[in-house]
């Protein structure tokens, strides 16, 4: 098979530090190629390379049989290769044709805009791509999934051979992940060479036809994808085999620590669907319960409604501890023993430039202060409290959050938690964007926050995670509580029955 | 990594550095420079611009600003005058209230923490933009100077409060004193107690400090009211100095203010930044006043000079942040 894209012997260093180490790869038409390999391994910079974004490597590029160096982003996309970054970048107050066509506007004689004919360029690209929405919408009325879909229109737009795609349904919901498999799998008919990376293995096998692991900066598997097993995946990427482990057998009392009863929540810009209708659940000591729901089936602000985050917009009864409460913010909820582990850590969990062990005193300064002054030694005490049990790899406790892996980040973040010794505990998707090493560490570390009593409420939208480590599972669906298993009677199918809207259940 | 280290060692000094270059150079060429009376000189001429830097490093570290300290200064000044002056008196309830010294000190910083707290409100309570509600009140508190004092300096004050101004203690200014207190304690504040950490934090990311439980708010409300406070004992100096109250005094130390800040090296985004910085960016800007005058330099290269000296540190520290 011809390649479109040949990478040889790439070698790319970062002040002395070998993030890719003589990469070899070629990219064919009409195939998907699934990048692997956990955070750190070097597929972002691979990424990076390839899409001209970083320009000083060792090795060759050949793209269509001709040895090519890009010198800027703009010139691999207009040779024809177009990258979907995991964070999308539209503008979101620019209608859904001048993002597609930002850079590269139709002028007509004058020398203005040529808003119809974008306009109508743009109808044909979002029919080619069943994206029903017209050209004149705004981004910032779309739904992340249709947002994925317009970055895609941008890539065809500049008729794109080679479209990299970074972990492109992190965001979106199960249902608009098939959307998008079906227009991957429609780009592959035309001939169009993808690369797909995920951590999601499960959407790789349905998708991918080859296969390449990166692991420390080097290629250390390649090949088909239908001739290699799941395990033998996970094995190369982590060099190691992984047992995913269970949650043990834990003893949970019959002390009920939370109730809520009848919440609900508005919606200030729809007043006719509620974000939240009519929850009722309750939490028990040393419980870990599992909430599983789609993007937007309520999940996140479930946990910000507990938290005091909604106001007044939240009613209902919630009961701490046979106490009846009702918390203004988050710092009401957080005396009363709430702890929130918010779901995007850069947004709100992080403070980026703040040391380590400064973020974990955030919420216990009056641990570290003596007289109202701050003592660098009772905070050092705090960070090696933390840094040894909770096995945080960070090289000083002055060390910058933000120089940190996703997974020790979190870690950071568990610590200024548990420092407060919560009772109940709430993670919200406390696995996003960490590698699978990391993730088990997590799944222990809260299996063993729940034996020492702590109620766990962790949200998910993995159902093998929820699977995993729930003592109980609730389902959510679009602002209610769709179901609620035990652990033995949980199913993947059940789950993901409940979660799915009645009007997309095929 | 050693020269890497040793490199953002030295990025942090580079105000210093920079600070003494420049002392170095001027010594060289500017015969009165290196004098003990030019040295209390700069010192006493910067006490007014460390003030209000002061306060308006703690804005700018929660990601704010405050661009009415001008006017809140030319208020409080017109106020403290006013009432050492005339006093309060109501002839209908046939009631005359006399200030001492201390006590128009006093009210003057406090009308100040008032005029800071309506910012803090503002912009906390309805989400205004800093920008916006501090330019706001800078239009409104000339206002209310120029009302109160009818446009006309309020003159003879009398030498106690005369003394803040131009009086020496122990060897030292008055002022630098005064403006040496306010740094020692606002270092001690943002180092070293929960408050100032808070303040970092809300700069570094507001939602993050929220989620941890920071009463945001209120810490937002409380840094606005110590830089209107800090604004107002800058008034008092001026007016010590000058023996008068001027309807239009301080117009444009918030860019000054400002640019003390930048120079010092924190970040506009917010969390990122110190109090000795800005102290040693007040330095810079004072010394370079000085010694363009004493270089005789024109008044008007010496804005130019000045203008170039903020983008050069600006260009510099960005340089530094991203070679981090």
């Amino acid at each position: 098979m011809e390649s479109i894209l040949k990478v040889e012997n790439i070698t790319k260093t970062f002040s002395g530090v070998t993030a890719l180490n003589k990469v070899n790869l070629k990219l064919s038409g009409g195939k998907v190629t699934a990048l692997i390999g956990e955070n750190g391994a070097g597929k972002s910079t691979l990424l990076k390379i390839m899409s001209g974004i970083y320009t000083d490597y060792e090795g060759v590029i050949t793209f269509k049989d001709q040895p090519t160096r890009f010198a800027a982003p703009k010139d691999a996309q207009d040779s024809g290769i177009s990258i979907i970054h995991q964070e999308l970048n539209l503008i979101p107050n620019l209608t859904v044709a001048q993002n597609i066509f930002l850079g590269r506007e139709v002028i007509n004689e004058l020398g203005f805009l040529d808003e119809s004919n974008m306009n109508q360029k743009t109808k044909a690209l979002l029919n080619r791509l069943k994206l029903e929405v017209e050209p004149d919408e705004m981004v910032s009325s779309l739904k992340v999934g249709q947002q994925q879909i317009v970055e895609i229109a941008k890539a065809l737009l500049t008729e794109s051979e080679v479209l990299f795609m970074d972990e492109p349904t992190s965001a979106i919901g199960e249902s608009e992940v098939k959307v998008l498999f079906k227009i991957i799998h429609q780009l592959k008919a035309e001939g169009k060479s993808i690369v797909y990376i995920s951590h999601k293995l499960d959407e790789l096998f349905v998708l991918a036809d080859e296969f390449v692991v990166l692991r420390d900066g080097q290629v250390v598997g390649q090949g088909e994808m239908n001739q290699i097993s799941r395990d033998k995946l996970i094995g190369m990427m982590a060099g190691r085999e992984i047992n995913m482990t269970g949650k043990s057998e834990r003893k949970i009392s019959d002390e009920r620590i939370l109730q809520v009863q009848n919440l609900n929540l508005k919606n200030p810009q729809n007043p006719q669907r509620p974000i939240l209708q009519n929850i009722n659940f309750e939490l028990r000591k040393g419980e870990v319960l599992g909430i599983y729901g789609l993007m937007g089936a309520g999940r996140t602000e479930l946990c910000e409604s507990l938290f005091g985050l909604r106001g007044r917009l939240s009613t209902g009864t919630i009961t701490l501890e046979g106490r009846k409460i009702y918390f203004h913010s988050p710092g009401q909820a957080i005396e009363s023993g709430m702890a929130l582990v918010p779901e995007d850590r850069k947004k709100n969990g992080i403070v980026p430039d703040m040391s380590v062990a400064e973020n974990i005193s955030l919420t216990v300064m009056d641990k570290v202060t003596k007289l109202g002054l701050l003592s660098e030694k009772l905070q050092s005490k705090l960070y090696d409290k933390y840094v040894s049990s909770l096995r945080i790899k960070v090289s000083s406790k002055n060390q910058f959050i933000r120089n940190l892996s996703g997974g020790n980040q979190q870690k950071v973040i568990l610590a200024k938690w548990l420092e407060r010794d919560p009772k109940v505990l709430m993670l919200d998707e406390p696995t996003r964007g960490i590698d699978i090493n990391a993730k088990n560490e997590i799944y222990e570390l809260i299996t063993r926050l729940a034996s020492t009593g702590i109620s766990v409420i962790m949200v998910s939208s993995e159902i093998p995670e929820v699977l995993a480590i729930s003592d109980r599972i609730l389902v959510m669906c679009e602002g209610r509580i769709t179901a609620e298993f035990s652990s033995e009677e949980a199913t993947e199918n059940k789950i993901m029955n409940a979660g799915i809207p009645e009007n997309l259940n095929e | 990594m050693i020269s890497l280290k040793k490199y953002s060692n030295l990025a942090r000094f580079q105000s210093l550095i920079a600070l003494f270059v420049m002392c170095l150079v001027l010594t060289l060429t500017a015969d009165n420079f290196m004098t003990a009376d030019n040295f209390w000189n700069v010192l006493r001429q910067i006490s007014v611009n460390v003030c209000i830097s002061v306060g308006m490093t703690l804005v700018i570290l929660t990601a704010g600003i405050d661009l009415s300290v001008g006017s809140v200064l030319a208020l409080c000044g017109a106020i403290t005058a006013g009432l050492l002056k005339h006093g309060i008196s109501i002839p209908s309830a046939n009631l005359f209230i006399g200030f001492t010294v201390f006590g128009v000190v006093v009210a003057g910083v406090l009308c100040g923490g008032a005029l800071g707290f309506v910012n803090g409100y503002t912009i906390s309570k309805f989400n205004v933009p800093s920008f916006v509600a501090t330019l706001a009140m800078l239009t409104m508190a000339r206002g209310f100077t120029m009302l109160s004092t009818g446009g006309h300096p309020i003159t003879g004050l009398g030498d106690t409060l005369g003394f803040l101004g131009t009086g020496w203690f122990l060897g030292i200014p008055m002022p630098v004193w005064i403006s040496g207190i306010i740094v020692f304690v606002a270092v001690v504040v943002t180092t070293k107690t929960a408050f100032g950490r808070y303040i970092y934090a809300i700069g570094g990311n507001e939602n993050a400090a929220r989620l941890s439980g920071i009463p945001v708010t209120k810490i937002k409300r409380w840094v606005y009211v110590l830089a209107g406070m800090l604004a107002a004992i800058g008034g008092v100096l001026v007016t010590a100095r000058l023996d008068s109250a001027q309807p239009n005094a301080g117009i444009s130390y918030e860019l000054d203010a400002i640019a003390a800040v930048v120079i010092g090296g924190t970040s506009l985004s917010g969390g990122k930044g110190s109090i000795v910085g800005t102290v040693l960016g007040a330095m810079i800007i004072g010394v370079l006043n000085n010694g363009l005058v004493l270089l005789d330099v024109s008044p008007f290269w010496q804005q130019v000079v000045k203008g170039l000296v903020i983008l050069i540190a600006v260009i510099i520290d960005k340089a530094n942040s991203k070679s981090e």
